[in-house]
């Protein structure tokens, strides 16, 4: 599993989520997490037509399976996991 | 553990509030259901917040928030589901867990107003969106609508003519609640449509936003016939809502549904205070949410020393 978390550094939400992202990290070191900033990889957000930030997206075996906006506590990323 | 205060809502009222409370001797939790600062994490640059002329919404947040903490409050991420009057007090209900308090501050704020027209949720995050500063990035070069009639609205579409090919401004009178200087300047710009006496009645697209079907809202003369506008997104700025529902059974909320309480913040529950956004005033502003809690700790001081 793999979730792709597109962010911008001018993202007050974005930013506000680090460190429950971090954290994150530290309970599932199973899952990848990978940062997309959204104005370095403008392909990569076009091409999961990503318009809105934070935005995370679940993939399994590189298919999408889930995808939320906006801000998530560390319970509701657990969900978003499960 | 029983808790002095338990507060809901870790915006700058609620904040402000634990600060206050911890201060004044209290034991406090403040519980959150999705994130710290609520509406003002949006805001780049602030200019009305006393003693830091342009500090961020975010910075504002995490610093308030560590000061509450080094002074003792407790913060945990839960929704609060519902709040119910013991013999003795309160108990909160979270998604996970189950609290008790002697007084409850309920400082849970306001978030944006939904069009509440078919589809709006799904495609949230893929066309609509409710903050232009957000999310006004991805539209470059593209043509967007702007939904309301206020200043957010106004602010908004002058924000994103500056970024996006086009700007149609869609609003259901003829005249703005918003300031007519923001008005005269829209006006200035090439790129800026004023679509007048309508509302939208369907966003167009499958998988994304691709254009919006819009009904005459009957409050313009003249305009009679549906029409469509071909845009990449819809920006709804139509106000704002308080996160009250749950706590209609707690205390009174006025038609708009906030909460209703004067300047003690005292609410229709003995024992339970508001602060900030959710509650019933003229102003609702950082400074005003932050006065609030100081007013609301003050009458908790009262009622629990009784």
């Amino acid at each position: 599993m793999e979730i792709l978390d597109f962010y911008a550094d001018w993202c007050g939400p974005c930013q506000m989520m680090k460190p429950t992202m971090e954290e994150f990290k530290k309970v599932h070191p199973e899952i990848k997490v990978t940062a997309i900033n959204i104005d370095d990889e403008e392909e990569k957000a076009e091409s999961f037509e990503v318009s809105t930030i934070p935005c995370l997206v679940v993939l399994k075996d590189g298919k999408e399976v889930n995808r939320v906006v906006g801000v998530q506590s560390l319970k509701k990323l657990e969900k978003l996991v499960k | 553990m029983k808790y002095d205060v338990i507060i809901v809502g870790a915006g700058i009222a609620g904040l402000t509030a634990a600060i206050y409370a911890t201060r004044a001797g209290k034991t406090v939790l403040v519980l959150e259901g999705k994130v710290p600062g609520g509406q003002i994490i949006n805001t780049f640059h602030i200019e009305n917040w006393p003693g830091d002329l342009g500090i961020s919404g975010v910075d504002l947040i995490q610093r308030t928030q560590k000061q509450a903490i080094d002074l003792g409050a407790k913060i945990e991420m839960e929704e609060v589901e519902e709040i119910e009057k013991t013999e003795n007090g309160f108990r909160v209900v979270t998604e996970d867990d189950e609290y008790a308090a002697k007084a409850v501050i309920l400082a849970v704020g306001a978030e944006d107003k939904k069009l509440g027209i078919e589809r709006e949720d799904e495609l949230t995050g893929r066309g609509v969106s409710y903050c232009a500063t957000c999310d006004g990035a991805f539209y470059k070069e593209k043509d967007v609508a702007v939904i309301g009639g206020g200043n957010t609205a106004l602010y908004d579409a002058l924000y994103l003519a500056d970024i996006v090919k086009k700007v149609y401004l869609v609003h259901r009178r003829d005249k703005f609640r918003g300031d007519e200087a923001l008005v005269e300047k829209l006006r200035k710009k090439e790129n800026v449509k004023f679509v007048l006496g309508y509302v939208p009645g369907e966003i167009l697209g499958e998988e994304k936003v691709s254009g919006l079907k819009l009904v005459p809202s009957g409050k313009v003369d003249g305009v009679v016939d549906d029409r469509e506008i071909i845009v990449d997104g819809m920006f709804v700025a139509v106000g704002k809502k308080p996160m009250t529902e749950i706590f209609a059974d707690l205390v009174d909320l006025d038609e708009n549904g906030y909460i209703v309480a004067g300047e003690d913040c005292r609410t229709s529950c003995e024992g339970v205070f508001v602060a900030g956004d959710c509650r019933t005033k003229n102003v609702r502003q950082l400074v005003t949410a932050a006065g609030d809690a100081a007013v609301a700790v003050n009458a908790i001081t009262e009622y629990l020393s009784k």
